[in-house]
């Protein structure tokens, strides 16, 4: 059998590369979308199936290379690991749906030349940063992963919002990379070992081990949208078309986490066990505010962005939850927490992309994101409702798809901490617990209240009473998806299995094989424990559901009649009588908001006889705004200021500066060694 | 054999749940009319609302879609597959490790998510404020019971709800501090779950406050029957879960005699029915909540369930 090494996924990135220059070249032409998005769905596609011949004929072996680029004499070195494949897997994955996808909705775009070259180079970057080997080549295509999906956040640029949020973006994506490059300084030490091997092999102090820790907590959360560091990501994600959004969202941010555990879990050593405290309550905040920040929502985009910096949180949960485990030498428990994060990450990848472009389809049919101005949708469009339905559920974590089952992982693992030495763990774990039982429930909550005011319900508008089934490309893209959250919901054994090796390599255990347990139960631990199995659960609600409605149709009675809605007796035809997005968030608001949000509702009645209308305002903020940033940028526009005089010195006063400048570095140098 | 046995068991428990959930709702019914002096209903006489609802045509708004039509019918599967899941005359079920606790109340919420989908169908006002009261509700209530699962599931070192109640049947438990708090916070739960008094009326239908019943209230017909089945269910499915966790004497042990079974089944219905007069007392004896006293309510069951939990994992003994 002929081998598969890295330089064949290296081929398929320079393939992406190639598309995007020769998209550069096609310019504005009417073929450009479908070459484009065909030639990236083939060459995902290719790097997928290339992926898993790979898997299948030589488990457990890892690929390198090194190319004769970058840095002379040193070039550029590339692996591919267990982790590597899982998040190649992702990333090629989401690319070739998102393609699919763009089969269909690229037709739409308006600006093609902004969006096309963009896209295929933002595939090929986010496939370097998971091959990548050592430091340089890692940074490089971080952050030209960062700057392509930042142009394509900006391809609507006459849009304010599509430029402010271009703006933030890149703000925080430098200040991002800064914090990576920072780490990566102190990790290759002052012999300066750029090799991802060099740096694993070199012992590194206590001290520098935390600073790296908050380092990659700063560098790589700020790409995943860890609170505080989320705030661009309400904002940017949507701004761009939705196969690009759910690009960002589903597959970039795991990218980012890639990075973290990569660091973290390999190159870093054994951190303090403060660091999985730290990072078990960032994530349990994380989780708990995202989720928050979406129910405030009435952009439906913005609604899936903000529900991404929960699944983030989760994630983040259970990696901390493994990195406890890990240093309490707990393997077995540690073996369960990573699983349950990466098969959360996986399943993240899934639903939301799958949910982003339900989104995209809806903008496509009605030119409409609020949810306002929505409803009804799913009279007009039965197939689009039924797999963003799919979405709902899943991310909502019931049973029996696949969000439950990370879901479920995760809770497993928390039961398994009351056996960690210290003490501070033993009281954030069951907070943090609590936190994450909050905003899956909110989650549900949340999700209720985007389909239902989405697709339920009257037309809200013309454009949402005359919308249109999407084209059959979005379709296939958004059912292939649906059919995938249900397959690993009901055969969940088969991807913890799936995800054993890489476990064995990061945190040193492996969960028992689960594929041969009878009837295709999970049992992590052991079966007194804890099981459960998606199949039955699937099958027995199907049996009861299908023979309950069988035997009412059969035996009672199957007539039905249609009549107007009864409302209690009072119907009101007119549309704006329903509930909206925002009254259905409201109970939520009044219990939760005034704490998070500093939340105000202020009622303007007219007295009496005053014909005008009466108003409704809500004050949400984001106080993460308020306490971090809005100093921060009001510190630099202060500094800025003070330092403008320094603009208009004479010649002699600049060169007394810079001597100035000189000696003080000389001091400074002096006195340091 | 003694697949056939065990067989035998789970389908007669599912057939037990789905035959004493109607008598159990109209024998609370009784218990309140009795309690307010009032003649009150039969006991039966949810069976026969049941049967004739079933027997009626189902009224459909002219828009509604084909979740409304679907949903009765995974409300009442997903809640019935839960309930069949609780052990209640024996332990040891069949399909005891299709879900542990934690699937059990996702399972419940499962079929939450749907009837609260269902309520928005239609489009109108009462419809809304239902579903999303009901989800203000579980956002709370979802946590307070998966906290009371955690402390279960630490003293008993699972979540399989077949080895819990078998842990607790058993002398080495005793009286634990966290064990009170998680059945104070469970019963708490158990109220708003079911939409009881104080934080839901189940009697009313023009209230403002209402919830459960103003999501339903587009229903008619056989998906009324279909709903009103599954309310039914789950107060079964939580009194068992109560009985068979914390009152866990009299379950027959798995692979036990006929004898055991009978006095299983005598001691569950026994169970039940003072769950059943209990409850009917103390919704009589307690007015109805400020729809926003509930979070206040069941922020009280969530901090139990934390301190339960957050006990335990700083000592074992507790």
């Amino acid at each position: 059998m002929a081998t598969i090494d890295v330089s064949f996924f290296l081929w398929g990135v320079a393939g992406l590369l190639i598309v995007a220059v020769a998209a550069v070249a096609l310019g504005r032409s009417a073929a450009a979308s479908n070459l484009v998005y065909t030639a990236t769905f083939v060459l995902s596609a290719a790097m997928l199936v290339m992926l898993g011949l790979h898997l299948i004929s030589a488990p457990g072996t890892v690929l390198k290379t090194t190319l004769p680029i970058g840095l002379p004499w040193i070039g550029a070195s590339f692996k591919l690991d267990s982790l590597s494949a899982l998040f190649l897997g992702v990333v090629n994955f989401g690319g070739a749906m998102a393609s699919l996808y763009g089969l269909g909705y690229g037709r739409h775009e308006e600006a093609p030349h902004r969006v096309l070259p963009f896209f295929a180079a933002f595939l090929a970057c986010m496939n370097l940063v998971v091959l990548a080997d050592d430091a340089f080549a890692f940074l490089l295509s971080w952050e030209f992963m960062s700057l392509a999906s930042w142009a394509l956040v900006v391809s609507h640029h006459r849009s304010q919002a599509s430029l402010r949020a271009g703006f933030i973006y890149l703000v925080m994506a430098s200040f991002g990379t800064l914090s990576l490059l920072l780490a990566f300084g102190l990790l290759a030490g002052p012999a300066g070992g750029y090799g991802f091997d060099t740096i694993r092999d070199m012992p590194h102090g206590p001290m520098v081990v935390a600073i790296v820790f908050v380092l990659m907590l700063l560098g790589a959360g700020s790409k995943a949208g860890l609170v505080p560091l989320h705030v661009w990501l309400p904002l940017a994600h949507p701004a761009a078309p939705s196969h690009v959004s759910a690009l960002m969202s589903g597959v970039m941010t795991k990218v980012a986490i890639y990075g973290f555990i990569r660091v973290v879990f390999d190159l870093l050593g054994e951190p303090a066990w403060w660091s999985s405290a730290v990072l078990i309550m960032l994530g349990g905040i994380t989780a708990a505010l995202g989720i928050l920040y979406a129910l405030m929502e009435t952009d439906l985009k913005r609604l899936l962005a903000c529900s991404t910096i929960e699944n983030i949180g989760v994630i983040f949960v259970s990696l901390g939850l493994a990195l406890a485990f890990r240093s309490g030498g707990m393997g077995l428990a540690a073996a369960l927490a990573f699983t349950a994060a990466l098969f959360h990450i996986l399943n993240h990848s899934v639903f939301k992309s799958l949910l982003f472009f339900g989104a995209g389809a809806v903008i496509n049919a009605t030119g409409e994101r609020d949810m306002e101005k929505l409803g009804g949708l799913i009279h007009r469009m039965p197939y689009t409702s039924f797999a963003f339905l799919i979405g709902c559920v899943a991310i909502s974590a019931l049973p029996p798809l696949n969000g439950f089952v990370s879901e479920w992982l995760t809770f497993q693992a928390i039961l398994q901490s009351p056996e960690l030495p210290q003490w501070g763990l033993k009281i954030i774990v069951p907070a943090v617990g609590g936190l994450l039982a909050l905003s899956a429930a909110l989650a549900a909550a949340c999700f209720v209240r985007a389909f239902g005011i989405t697709f339920l319900g009257r037309a809200r508008s013309d454009v949402a009473a005359k919308a249109g089934e999407v084209d059959r490309f979005s379709l296939l893209a958004m059912f292939v998806l649906a059919a995938l959250c249900l397959a690993a919901g009901i055969l969940p054994g088969f991807v913890i299995d799936g995800l054993a090796p890489v476990t064995h390599a990061f945190v040193g255990g492996s969960l028992p094989s689960q594929a041969h347990l009878p009837w295709l139960t999970i049992a992590p631990i052991a079966e007194t424990r804890s099981s459960y199995n998606g199949l039955l659960v699937f099958l027995f609600i199907a049996i009861a559901g299908w023979g309950a409605a069988f035997a009412v149709h059969n035996f009672a009675s199957r007539r039905v009649r249609r009549s107007a809605a009864w409302d209690c007796g009072f119907p009101d035809p007119r549309p704006q009588t329903q509930y909206s997005a925002s009254s259905f968030a409201q109970p939520v608001r009044r219990v939760f908001g005034s704490l998070v949000f500093r939340a105000r509702e202020t009622v303007d009645m007219p007295p009496p006889g005053d014909l005008r209308a009466a108003r409704l305002t809500i004050e949400v903020r984001d106080l993460a705004w308020d306490w971090i940033y809005t100093p921060i940028s009001v510190g630099i526009a202060f500094a800025a200021v003070r330092l403008n005089r320094l603009q208009f010195l004479t010649i002699r006063q600049y060169l007394s500066l810079v001597f100035l400048a000189l000696v003080t570095l000389l001091l400074v140098l002096a006195l340091w060694t | 054999m003694d697949l056939i046995r065990a067989l035998l068991i789970q389908g007669l428990q599912m057939a037990v749940v789905l035959l004493l959930a109607p008598l159990l709702t109209g024998f609370v019914r009784k218990i309140k009319a009795r309690l307010t002096r009032r003649q009150g209903a039969s006991v039966i006489q949810p069976y026969r609302d049941l049967i004739r609802l079933l027997r009626k045509e189902a009224v459909l708004a002219d828009n509604a879609s084909w979740l409304f039509r679907v949903v009765p019918y995974l409300v009442f599967a997903s809640t019935w597959v839960a309930a069949a899941l609780v052990p209640t005359f024996g332990g040891g079920l069949l399909f005891s490790w299709t879900a542990d606790l934690i699937a059990i109340i996702a399972l419940l919420g499962f079929g939450r998510f749907f009837l609260a989908l269902a309520g928005m169908d239609i489009g109108t006002s009462f419809g809304g404020i239902g579903s999303s009261r009901e989800m203000m509700i579980a956002s709370l209530a979802e946590p307070a019971m998966l906290l009371t699962v955690f402390s279960l599931a630490l003293v008993a070192g699972s979540t399989q709800l077949s080895t819990v109640a078998a842990l607790m049947s058993s002398p080495e438990v005793g009286l634990r501090v966290s064990l009170g708090m998680a059945l104070v916070a469970l019963i708490m739960v158990a109220i708003a779950e079911n939409a009881r008094i104080p934080v839901d009326n189940p009697a009313t239908h023009l209230e403002l406050t209402m919830v459960h019943e103003a999501m339903v209230l587009e229903y008619s017909g056989r998906h009324l029957a279909m709903i009103e089945f599954a309310s039914s269910l789950k107060l079964v499915l939580y009194l068992s879960l109560i009985g068979c966790i914390f009152i866990p004497w009299g379950i027959a042990a798995p692979g036990a005699g006929l004898v055991d079974y009978l006095i299983g089944a005598v001691a569950y219905v026994a169970k039940i029915a003072v769950g059943a007069v209990l409850l009917a007392v103390f919704e009589t004896s307690i007015a109805k909540m400020r729809v926003f006293r509930v979070p206040d309510f069941l922020g009280a069951a969530l901090m139990l369930g934390l301190l339960g939990t957050l006990l335990l994992f700083v000592s074992r003994s507790l």
